[in-house]
């Protein structure tokens, strides 16, 4: 599934339209404890979190996420944003909660791990 | 011979700029061609390593050197250092502050995150002087 295909399951608004949304997303997780999301990141995951400050995406940048979800709509800061769009990083905003957004990708079949 | 040695001084608290270190590193080392798996591990530890200076330390610097052993990552600290060091490593002890609780830091992860991803971790403490954390990971 791609971010763009993910946007549209989870209701989402993109907050970093300047970026690419056909990458592919590899896996999910939820958390907003970032060692536990540091030992848990993989490449193309979608990440959950209702964490918004600027480490977030120092953490998703560096485990080379496909996208970081806000639930409930929760505004990520500007400096936030900005410096996603900046590190090729894309930022979606769903009015579901963690626990839904998680539902829907599970059910359409995207693992917890990379395959 | 070393391929790459540089150093990042790293503020106390300062929480806006926690992680770039971390960001220059993954990219210096990216582009010396270093696989993928490498890469992760190392940016893990890096970053663990960092926010740990930034959260409980005085102030110190991350080195990082590449050579035909590895990549080296050494953190170095001006204080207060580490009481009890076998309680800092156990996964889940933290004395994270409530502002850090609040960023999601403090789950006690960071120090077992870094001895998972090395190939050899070595810590060092002394109350009052500082802490120093040596980390190798082999290339291949
Ligand atoms: N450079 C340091 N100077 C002083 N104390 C440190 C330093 N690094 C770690 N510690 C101590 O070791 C404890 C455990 O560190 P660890 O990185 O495992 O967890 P944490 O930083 O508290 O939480 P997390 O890393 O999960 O966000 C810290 O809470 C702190 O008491
Ligand atoms: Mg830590």
């Amino acid at each position: 599934m791609t971010i763009a295909e993910l946007a549209a399951l989870i209701e989402a608004e993109n907050q970093t339209p300047s970026l690419p949304i056909d990458r592919t997303v590899s896996c999910g997780y939820t958390c907003d404890l970032l060692s536990w999301v540091m030992a848990h990141g993989e490449e193309g995951m979608a990440w959950v979190t209702v964490q918004t400050h600027m480490n977030v995406v120092a953490v998703a940048v560096l485990a080379d996420m496909a996208c970081v979800i806000m639930p409930e709509n929760i505004d990520m800061p500007k400096e936030s944003i900005d410096k996603a769009a900046d590190e090729g990083l894309v930022i979606l905003k769903s009015p579901l909660t963690a626990y839904a957004i998680c539902g829907r990708m599970a059910a359409q079949g995207i693992p917890e791990k990379a395959e | 011979m070393s391929f790459i040695h540089a150093e990042y001084p790293v503020a106390s608290g300062d929480y806006t700029r926690a992680g770039e270190a971390s960001a220059d590193i993954k990219r210096r080392l990216k582009q010396l061609g270093v696989s993928s798996m490498v890469l992760r591990r190392v940016s893990v530890a890096s970053y663990e390593v960092e926010l740990n200076l930034v959260i409980h330390s005085l102030g110190g610097q991350l080195i990082l050197d590449v050579d035909q052993d590895g990549v080296r990552l050494t953190s170095e600290d001006v204080g207060p250092g580490i009481p009890d060091i076998s309680l800092a490593m156990r996964e889940g002890w933290s004395t994270a502050n409530e502002e850090a609780r609040s960023l999601g830091f403090g789950a006690g992860m960071g120090l077992p995150n870094m001895k998972r991803n090395a190939d050899d971790f070595e810590i060092e403490s002394e109350i009052g002087k500082g802490t120093r954390i040596s980390m190798r990971f082999a290339l291949t």
